[in-house]
């Protein structure tokens, strides 16, 4: 065990690692053992992924002393777990696509009552077609609703941003619901090598719980009664105020946990920004494979950079302005569609964060990967020399450009 | 290969015949021999019989490539019957090379370094079964490793122990026996 002083001078124990090989949904559940919840509940039928059988089976051979809730709906997952997490209870579930559609009116409730649960989404796409393989409908479909939203890149960052989801959460100045987005079967059900965290030091970072207002039944309170129109603005504008607040303090818990582990974490993450003069903007697993291709042209000389996000709710507006200044043209990848609105959903994201910088760079949106069809390093390269042509010419040729589909 | 190389395999099977989990035990192997490695598996539709992929990818290096492999260093066909089916060939490396399951020599190009051994034949002769199926995948896992070099025998042995619950022993041994009976063809 080594010791080592932080910036104040005070030394502080560097944390217990090992590694070993889990796919993304096993890297999940193992965080939120270790996490050591009270109370998983869920509906374990597809689009369901295997975290909550992992956890069901850490609860039953008694590794984790919870209580596991099967339902009868994802609906009813996600409403007896904002239960539980008023109760105090630390609590987990995981759900994907059509799962997430039938939580949809308590999403909202779960936020709103500022309960701390934490949800995994193994992101795949929305019916119809049936298809179960990875789009982001269900990870944007819960960007209005009050969570935070945090997006893994691989496996190592899903099992992370498990264990910092619960202290987010749970933390006084916070006290909002969290979800972990990654990538249907491309994460969850891949190996890779991670470094997971020895038992012993985890509760250094994240402390049991200390719910503010219980369920108490000798001093009953009402929580989310009906508020018309004399109050529910006055509640609605706290709870944004609140929501905005919570930036702050997410920005110091990802300090805390790079300063903890030794890997860091920011909202946003970029590659090659520095001279870049075109980039691509995306989520989750294809940053890598856009990284990969980047490097490659970036040997050739060629000036590209990557932009992906970790944090996608609250959005990190003021580092997005940062990261795209001297940016000539940008495009932004939405593995999704918003039918009939000005592009996708991560597009309007930036468009409308950029809107009154007086410097910005071209934006055009990229469709991709619907339904987990393959991002390809040459659909990667082709998007970069697009940015390359509509940064050269100054203007943008075709606003929506679709990479990966057959003609 | 230097350290940057990322060295690519693409395995071809039918559902449950234990492809994925051939390419999990891979990766793990590479993971105890501190090396990077992902195993990826391709699904469609999941049923047994129906043909699947999985992929595997080891470094020295870290890993960012999340996409599908698309031009392996090698190919393993764990059922020959997709032989007629699937081109294994597709995109393999020039110097690439192909392990195919079979018992007597297969019938396909010289183009390539291919190599076979009957690893049905080493499961039933253990009696590795699930389900009635033929494990072919422990054989195809030593072969694998004397080809292509990229991780020991010794590490594959390891990294079966971690992953496999049941009949450790005959699996070893497949993997062993699937080691010593890869044969190169032509």
């Amino acid at each position: 065990m080594s010791c080592k002083s932080n910036r104040n001078g005070e030394r502080r124990m560097s944390v217990k690692s090992r590694r070993i090989g889990l796919n993304g949904d096993t890297a999940v559940a193992y965080a939120a053992k270790q996490a050591n919840v009270d109370v998983i509940s869920a509906y374990p039928i597809t689009p369901q992924t295997i975290m909550v059988e992992k956890l069901a089976e850490y609860v039953n051979n008694g590794e984790l002393d919870a209580v596991f809730i099967p339902v009868e709906s994802e609906h009813t997952a996600l409403s007896a777990a904002v239960g539980a997490s008023l109760a105090g209870a630390r609590v987990f579930t995981a759900t994907a696509s059509q799962g997430l559609a039938l939580m949809y009116e308590i999403l909202w409730i779960a936020a709103g009552l500022r309960t701390t649960v934490v949800m995994a989404l193994g992101n795949r796409a929305f019916s119809p077609n049936i298809n179960i393989h990875c789009s982001h409908d269900d990870l944007y479909a819960v960007r209005d609703t009050g969570w935070i939203e945090l997006i893994a890149e691989n496996v190592q960052e899903a099992y992370d941003l498990t264990l910092q989801a619960f202290k987010i959460s749970e933390d006084k100045k916070v006290l909002f619901p969290s979800t972990i987005s990654l990538d249907g079967f491309i994460l969850t059900h891949s190996l890779e090598a991670l470094y997971v965290i020895d038992d012993a030091y985890v509760e250094n970072f994240l402390p049991p719980k200390d719910p503010v207002y219980p369920i108490d039944p000798n001093n009953p309170i009402t929580y989310g009664p009906l508020d018309l129109q004399d109050y529910y603005i006055e509640h609605k504008k706290l709870q944004d105020y609140h929501f905005e607040n919570s930036y702050p303090r997410i920005l110091e818990i990802f300090q805390e946990y790079s300063e903890f582990t030794g890997r860091t974490y920011k909202p946003i993450k970029t590659y090659g920004l520095d001279d870049a003069e075109v980039a691509i903007m995306i989520l989750g697993s294809s940053a890598g494979t856009a990284r990969f291709v980047a490097k490659k042209l970036r040997e050739k000389g060629q000036k590209v950079g990557v932009i992906s996000l970790t944090l996608y709710r609250p959005f990190p507006v003021d580092k997005i302005k940062e990261a795209t200044k001297g940016l000539k043209a940008l495009a932004i990848m939405d593995r999704s569609l918003s039918f009939g609105s000005p592009g996708a959903q991560l597009y309007m994201d930036v468009a409308s964060a950029l809107v009154n910088e007086r410097e910005k760079p071209l934006l055009f949106n990229v469709i991709y990967g619907l339904g987990g069809r393959d991002l390809t390093p040459d659909q990667v390269e082709y998007v970069f020399k697009k940015a390359q042509e509509y940064a050269k010419e100054g203007e943008v040729k075709e606003l929506k450009l679709w990479v990966g589909v057959r003609e | 290969m230097t350290a940057y190389d990322i060295f690519e395999i693409r395995w071809h099977g039918r559902g449950g015949q234990g492809v994925v989990t051939a390419a999990k035990i891979i990766a793990l192997a590479a993971l105890i021999e501190n090396k990077f490695g992902v195993a990826q598996p391709f699904f469609g539709a999941e049923r047994r019989g129906a043909p699947v992929m999985a992929f595997n990818r080891i470094s020295e290096r870290k890993i960012r490539i999340k996409s599908m492999v698309y031009n392996p260093d090698m190919v393993v066909v764990v059922d020959k019957s997709l032989l007629n089916i699937v081109n294994i060939f597709s995109g393999l490396k020039k110097d690439g090379s192909v392990i195919i399951n079979t018992k007597e020599k297969p019938k396909i190009s010289n183009k390539y370094n291919v190599f076979y051994l009957d690893a049905t034949g080493i499961a039933m002769d253990l009696n590795l079964r699930i389900a009635g199926i033929p494990l072919a995948n422990m054989p195809m896992l030593g072969a694998v490793s004397k080809v292509s070099n990229i991780v020991s025998l010794e590490s594959v042995k390891k990294a079966v122990k971690t992953e496999i619950k049941q009949m450790v022993d005959e699996n070893i041994k497949a993997v062993e026996e699937g080691w010593r009976r890869v044969i190169k063809y032509g």
